[in-house]
């Protein structure tokens, strides 16, 4: 079931980031033990397994993994997969019902629903309601929107540990040689996107991922713009006129605006041929900013534009998709597996992922840090794409089980329309194939 | 005896039997419990759309990677029979593809094909012709994958057809030369017919390699675009562990290793029927 955004996010985060916010927050580098008043050592002499997902905020995790050996005298064995990857094996694990983590890293927007019907993480309720483990005003540090995420019923599963939205990053020296401005609307995104596409030059327009799978996102989010989601109210709307134009608003910046090759594109291509200087704008999530500011990777440093998400002719909506960490069920550790997730949600390690732009955290008195705000390393105008992106968030994807299943079929849809097929025809056959895994899933 | 028995048992019938029980089972990975379903995995095969043109794929993907490595491998093993400066050297440099891992193969292939920082399109570049899309068009991505199998396999095709070549009896040369026989003559009705056991090993060991290549394709197009260069193998993996219907993904399995017992069969006859033709002929 789609489910959009509680209000309590949109005032804090578009408010308190956008304004500063108050000093809630502790400053950075202050040991946690210390700032949140846990009995940390309870589980000392422990050794937990972490599975993590190979991302900014996995890598952000595992390089302070000494700090929380050192904090709670737990060790920690961590392994680090590709997120394609990561999904498989913990599924597979987890439903042979002796998984060799206790610690499980989860993007939301995909594994959620599985993980719930599977029954495969730990209710945490009575761990956060445990004074001798969590803190007071833990739980309800966490903006409602991440708390959704968690919540299973009455239980809680994993804690949320960041939000990613989708944002439109742009190279304003390129814009400024075209003297073109960052478009207000759909439409405009795609005219200045072939106003800026020069093949000669070497120069792309538009860039966005066209990789089979990893694609499916970015139409949905396009999907937003027409006031439009994938399923509403249990029934598929993918092939319905809002989805439609969608699609042909990708075909159209997919083929008119964007480098040769960009089917076989994932996120990280799409990276790549931004730091080069060679593209006007990349859509995609927010945490994959840090790289583009870097001197070392990136021919752009400084010249990158990130705007919020362009107006559709319904609305505008910045897609998006959040991280969360758990304990398994299956998991003998569990309290020990437990501050390993209280500790990679505190306040000190969201602080940390916001200030290198891996990602947002969830936690209200971290965004209205203003210390933490002293620390971002990224310019200003991330931290206002993020704070204008909060207000108009929607999910990306739909809350199904086979969300897999999902961007496979309708990936592959999508890349043949970069090859040139017909959005509707392609729309129809995917919606047909896609209808029956649908209510197979539901049913079982 | 029995400790053999335990070990072919459980390593290779337990695993088979275990994937036969599969295929008869509507079984998914987190899903309800698993449903005896008879031949019904079976039956959706014949109509599943995406397994159908897998199965061409993959016929065409295999026969292009036996047909240009053997060739190629055969040119390739003629030219370094003869006596040339550093003959040694140079074969080992030619074999060094085969001992490559194929992800790191893949690895720099993907760069390689890239459109727009890649070298091909570069060399390309360089006599004038138009940058192409490789890896990244529906319409070049089998030829451009059957030039990385060839790349990498054909140094094996010449080293088995080298062992031949080796063995074979310089008598028919003579007559042949006596009689006057032009040099494509004497490769036409002498070299080529005596070879041919060696040639039908290289073709069985190619086919079945080739109709399991799963890592190159994998790592270079994940079976893109689109599903434009999904084997049956690639689809087989999406099916088990992308979707996680490991009872269909049984069947596709099953399905498959019919295939490939089927045609190695097939190419088993020929190569017996080749080896009394060539043993007619020495």
């Amino acid at each position: 079931m789609v489910q959009e955004w509680a209000p309590t996010r949109r005032r804090l985060l578009g408010s308190a980031v956008a304004l500063g916010g108050s000093a809630l927050g502790l400053p950075l580098g202050l040991p946690a033990a210390q700032a949140q008043g846990s009995n940390w050592r309870k589980y000392a002499g422990t050794t937990i397994e972490v599975n993590l997902i190979k991302s900014p905020r996995g890598e952000t995790l595992q390089r302070h993994h000494r700090e929380f050996e050192a904090l709670t005298g737990i060790k920690v064995n961590a392994e680090m997969t590709p997120e394609q990857q990561q999904r498989q094996k913990t599924t597979i694990e987890l439903a042979s019902g002796s998984p060799s983590f206790d610690v499980v890293h989860i993007s939301y927007h995909v594994q959620k629903r599985q993980f719930e019907k599977g029954r495969w993480l730990a209710d945490l309720s009575g761990f956060i309601a445990d004074p001798s483990l969590t803190p007071a005003g833990f739980w309800d540090d966490f903006a409602e929107a991440g708390r959704t995420f968690a919540r299973d019923g009455q239980a809680v599963g994993a804690l949320p540990l960041s939000v990613d939205y989708w944002i439109v990053y742009y190279n304003k020296e390129l814009f400024a040689r075209k003297n073109l401005a960052f478009p207000k609307t759909f439409e405009e995104m795609a005219e200045t996107a072939e106003a800026l596409n020069d093949p000669r030059a070497q120069v792309s327009g538009f860039v966005a991922r066209g990789l089979k799978n990893a694609n499916t996102p970015v139409w949905t989010s396009l999907m937003l713009g027409w006031d439009s989601t994938p399923i509403q109210d249990g029934a598929l709307q993918t092939d319905t006129a809002g989805a439609i134009e969608a699609a042909r608003l990708y075909q159209r910046l997919l083929t008119k605006a964007a480098p040769r090759g960009v089917s076989g594109f994932n996120w990280a291509e799409c990276q790549s041929a931004f730091l080069q200087g060679r593209i006007g704008m990349w859509f995609d999530g927010v945490g994959f900013a840090p790289p583009l500011e870097d001197p070392e990777k990136s021919r752009v440093v400084g010249k990158v534009g990130y705007g919020v998400m362009p107006a559709g002719p319904k609305g505008r909506a910045a897609a998006t998709t959040g991280d969360g960490i758990g304990v398994t069920a299956a998991s003998a550790k569990k309290e020990a597996a437990y501050l390993y997730c209280l500790w990679a949600t505190s306040k000190e390690m969201g602080a940390r992922l916001f200030a290198s732009g891996s990602g947002v955290p969830f936690r209200n008195s971290v965004l209205a840090d203003a210390e933490v705000r002293k620390q971002i390393t990224m310019p200003a105008a991330w931290v206002d794409a993020v704070a204008q992106s909060a207000p108009v968030s929607r999910l990306a994807l739909p809350v199904v089980i086979p969300v897999t299943e999902f961007r496979d079929i309708y990936g592959i849809a999508l890349t043949n329309m970069i090859g040139g097929a017909d959005p509707a025809a392609e729309l129809r056959r995917a919606t047909a194939e896609f209808r029956p895994v649908l209510e197979r899933s539901e049913k079982a | 005896m029995l400790p053999a028995l335990a070990v072919v048992g459980g390593v290779i019938i337990l695993p088979w039997v275990f994937t036969l029980w599969m295929s008869v089972n509507e079984w998914r990975i987190g899903g309800a419990a698993h449903r005896f379903v008879g031949l019904e995995n079976f039956a959706r095969l014949l109509g599943d759309a995406r397994f159908l043109d897998s199965l061409w794929r993959t016929l065409l993907y295999t026969g292009l990677s036996v047909v240009a490595p053997l060739v190629l491998g055969t040119l390739a093993a003629l030219l370094f029979e003869k006596k040339l400066p550093m003959r040694g050297l140079l074969r080992g440099i030619f074999v060094m593809p085969m001992m490559a891992t194929p992800v790191a193969i893949a690895l720099v292939w993907t760069m390689m094909f890239h459109p727009q920082l890649g070298v091909l399109n570069f060399l390309l570049s360089l006599i004038g012709l138009e940058p192409q899309d490789w890896v990244f068009s529906p319409a070049t991505v089998i030829p451009s994958l059957v030039l990385v199998e060839t790349w990498q396999w054909t140094p094996l095709v010449m080293l088995i057809v080298l062992g031949g070549l080796a063995s074979l009896p310089q008598d028919p040369y003579e007559s042949a030369q006596i009689d006057g026989a032009s040099a494509w003559q004497r490769f036409r009705y002498l070299t080529l017919p005596m070879i041919s056991p060696f040639l039908l090993v290289a073709v069985t060991i190619r086919m079945i390699d080739a109709l399991k290549s799963f890592d190159i394709i994998y790592a270079i197009t994940q079976g893109g675009p689109g599903t434009a260069s999904e084997t049956i193998n690639l689809y087989l993996y999406t099916v088990a562990f992308t979707y996680y219907e490991v009872g269909y993904g049984s069947a596709i399995a099953l399905v498959f290793f019919a295939l490939i017992i089927a045609l190695s069969m097939l190419l088993l006859h020929l190569r017996q029927k080749s080896a009394l033709l060539a043993g007619g002929l020495k």
